[in-house]
């Protein structure tokens, strides 16, 4: 009896394995599977656990490293290695996958065409439809009338943003007839603190400083060197000259001041924007001498007061700042 | 029984009847050449941006309000700044990973922005703009310019020495655009620069949700007009052809390859975000509009314009005593206006110039068109000089070639080097040409001779096609 068990066991045992292996043969044939079988790679997949573990080092790393160092003394260098190589090894280890584990099959199919049939159906649709009205073109109008009246109305709040056609504030400094220059500390400047062959900035008394209108360079040059235009005689007592310090061309501040090593051979002393390299002749009024700038540097007119300290005798001799339409016809400044 | 992969996927199909499209999507065919990942590097560079975004968003303040420094970095101890400025210093030095986060940010925005204008120049000498591919070609140069102003305004925002000035070259190029100039530029800062502290909020809101929109939108319209007319293809073999694309199915052979170059992306953006320093901003300092400082250059994908706005000659457009047109408009506005028009019109300028109306699939290798090519050719190296040109004040001090010198070689040079380039590349094209025809001739001539020996042998001839 128990042999025979035996048997009958071994048998079915047989059977149901050939039979697992011929329906398996039949539903892994090539002509049915959508993703080719490829043979398998131990070695890529070795090698891909081996990256992924190193990337979670890294991981750990860039954790421990955050942890681990006080906030002044956190190694910026570190943080970037450890994040990175994690990165980096997450990247090796999926090209690994991509060149040695995944089937790569490369197949063809048909470029999409195009499809004359629906094109033309949509435009018979389209005008089939209005078929029941008379007047089209004005019913179109009206609707695009409404459209542009509402698109109006809905702008509209965005006026509030500016003051949308008043230029008038690019007209307006705080550079009036009396006004006090100070320097960035809010002292006022005497006109005997002023040296040759150097620069200064100097703001008007209580007024903002941030203003495009307000910092202005002074310089002082030899009275003998001056050729300043007609009726600007006076404005710069003892040779102490003042101008804007807004570049004309772009707006940034002119922040350089050339002057000569050796006069004999190069040029003259000059106030130079190390944005596009706008240079400024400060004997002749402001001039431009090179560079891209269209207009010269506005002057201020100085006089020195009763202390012997330096004030604005009015306004610049023109519009301060970039350029715009119309600037050169602006009224002229009170 | 259950199937991890299939049950999943039949609840999305039975509330979306969405498994048809899925299929078809994950067979959709790249065809294989490393040109073509380009785009996805800009495309990566930008998910890196998002997230190294929201982080820096959660400490910057973008407030103008003044305030007096006190904190770890010493060096600036007691200075009056911006609130936006000293939120950047504290970002770099007193939050954790903060500065690694800040680097990679900037680092990622340079990157963005380079791949984008690398694979632009492989788009057009391949081609690959022609119909039926005209659309994806103006989104690419819309979101191009667009990458540009988010960049300009990201690292406006910042209001330290550099941005300031950068800030201040913007209002005067916005200034002179004839008619609206002046008063858009003072609706948008609210007041003659620097501007009212709303134009903080408004620069942000921009920099941090209304343009990531613009381009996430374009983004995805580039790549769903990519994906409704397939993959452009290069003639690798006889069976890529106009009417058949050969490529690697998404999935699988693809999806570790792309997913290999994100990590790969984010590595190398992360890796120079920790090793490189970028826009050290804490050695500039805060802005202050009367303060300025010589050698200040902007990020690399702005270079073209300064060198634009110092290479143009002192002249602005008057008649009498009227300004029409101040002199920052040509370089800061028209040059880039035109570099726009021009590669956005080139696909019908080219249609209308070759008479060639057709679709294509295929690739033009750049000898393949060598007016286009050579135009190509001029027409970047002529950007590339004015780019050149912005940083001659650092070439003068490399060099010592005086900036006066250089502004008159490159005066003439911009214009005499791209025509040069013009004529002698189109020639180098054409030779290539011809050889490529007579290596095909002999080509044909051998298989012959072989098919002959064949049919002398006694082989009976092959029935054609």
């Amino acid at each position: 009896m128990r042999p025979w068990r035996w048997l009958v066991a071994l048998l079915t045992l047989l059977t149901g394995r050939l039979f697992r292996r011929r329906s398996s043969d039949g539903s892994g044939g090539d002509e049915q599977r959508i993703v080719p079988e490829g043979p398998p790679e131990r070695r890529a997949e070795n090698l891909v656990l081996v990256l992924l573990g190193i990337a979670v080092l890294f991981a750990i790393g860039f954790v421990v490293t955050y942890a681990e160092f006080g906030v002044s003394k956190l190694p910026n260098e570190l943080l970037g290695i450890t994040l990175g190589g994690c990165l980096l090894f997450i990247a090796l280890a999926l090209t690994v996958v991509g060149r040695g584990l995944v089937v790569t099959e490369e197949l063809d199919e048909d470029y999409p065409q195009e499809h004359p049939e629906e094109q033309r159906e949509i435009a018979e649709m389209v005008h089939e439809s209005g078929s029941r009205i008379t007047r089209k073109r004005l019913l179109i109008s009206a609707g695009a009338a409404t459209g542009g009246a509402l698109g109006l109305a809905a702008l509209t709040p965005a006026l509030s943003i500016g003051p949308v056609w008043d230029t008038g504030p690019l007209d307006r400094t705080p550079w009036r007839h009396g006004v006090r220059l100070v320097d960035e500390q809010g002292h006022p400047i005497s006109a005997g603190d002023v040296e040759e062959q150097t620069f200064y900035t100097a703001f008007p008394e209580g007024s903002n400083p941030e203003e495009i209108g307000s910092s202005l360079v002074l310089i002082r040059v030899d009275t003998t060197k001056l050729k300043l235009p007609e009726g600007r005689a006076s404005w710069a007592p003892e040779g102490i000259l003042a101008y804007s310090k807004i570049c004309t061309h772009a707006g940034c501040a002119v922040a350089l001041y050339r002057k000569p090593t050796f006069p004999v051979l190069e040029p003259q002393d000059a106030l130079v924007c190390p944005c596009h390299y706008s240079t400024f002749d400060p004997f002749t009024g402001g001039t431009v001498t090179y560079g891209p700038a269209g207009r010269p540097l506005p002057q201020l007119p100085l006089e020195i007061d009763a202390d012997g300290n330096l004030r604005a005798a009015g306004n610049f001799s023109q519009r301060v700042g970039p350029s715009w339409w119309n600037v050169r016809s602006r009224p002229t400044n009170d | 029984m259950t199937d991890p992969v299939q049950d999943p996927v039949r609840f999305i199909d039975e509330r979306t009847a969405g498994a048809a499209l899925l299929r078809r999507g994950l067979r959709y065919l790249f065809p294989d050449h490393w040109s073509f990942l380009l785009g996805e590097v800009a495309l990566y560079s930008f998910i890196v941006l998002i997230g190294t975004g929201i982080y820096l968003a959660l400490f910057f303040d973008p407030s103008t309000a003044k305030t007096v420094y006190h904190g770890p970095y010493t060096p600036l101890d007691g200075q009056t700044m911006s609130a936006a400025f000293k939120s950047v210093v504290d970002i770099s030095f007193a939050y954790k990973a903060g500065l690694l986060i800040r680097q990679t940010h900037h680092w990622a925005a340079d990157v963005f922005v380079a791949s984008m204008v690398i694979h632009l120049t492989r788009v057009f000498f391949t081609g690959a703009f022609r119909k039926p591919r005209e659309l994806t070609w103006i989104i690419g140069l819309l979101m191009l310019f667009t990458a540009f102003l988010e960049g300009y305004l990201g690292y406006s925002l910042v209001d330290d020495l550099l941005s300031g000035m950068g800030l201040a070259i913007g209002y005067g190029v916005g200034l002179s655009i004839p008619v609206i100039g002046g008063p858009m530029t003072l609706s948008l800062f609210g007041a003659p620069f620097p501007g009212k502290p709303e134009l903080w909020s408004r620069m942000y809101i921009a920099h941090v949700l209304l343009i990531p929109i613009l381009l996430a939108v374009l983004i995805t319209i580039h790549l769903a007009l990519v994906m409704a007319r397939h993959h452009t293809q290069f003639r690798q073999s006889r069976r890529h052809t106009e009417r058949r694309i050969v490529g690697v199915p998404l999935f699988p052979g693809q999806t570790p390859r792309s997913l290999a170059l994100v990590f790969f992306v984010a590595a190398v953006l992360f890796l120079l975000g920790g090793l490189v320093q970028i826009n050290p901003i804490w050695q500039w300092g805060p802005f202050e509009p009367w303060l300025g400082t010589n050698g200040a250059q902007p990020d690399w994908y702005l270079g073209w314009l300064i060198g634009a706005l110092r290479l143009m000659p002192s002249f602005d457009l008057t008649i009498g005593h009227f300004t029409l047109v101040p002199n920052p408009f040509w370089g800061g506005a028209l040059f880039p206006l035109v570099v726009l028009g021009l590669l956005a019109a080139f696909p019908w300028i080219e249609r209308r110039l070759t008479g060639d109306r057709t679709t294509h699939n295929l690739l033009d290798r750049p000898r393949d068109a060598p007016n286009r090519t050579a135009f190509g050719v001029a027409f970047l190296t002529w950007v590339f000089l004015i780019f050149a040109f912005g940083a001659a004040d650092r070439i003068f001090v490399l060099l010592g070639l005086s900036y006066n010198t250089q502004l008159y070689i490159f005066r003439i040079g911009i214009w005499v080097v791209p025509l040069a380039l013009f004529f002698g590349v189109r020639r180098v094209c054409r030779e290539l040409q011809a050889s490529d025809r007579i290596e095909e001739v002999r080509e044909q001539a051998e298989h012959e001779a072989e098919e002959d020996r064949g049919a002398v042998a006694g082989a009976p001839a092959q029935p054609a096609g």
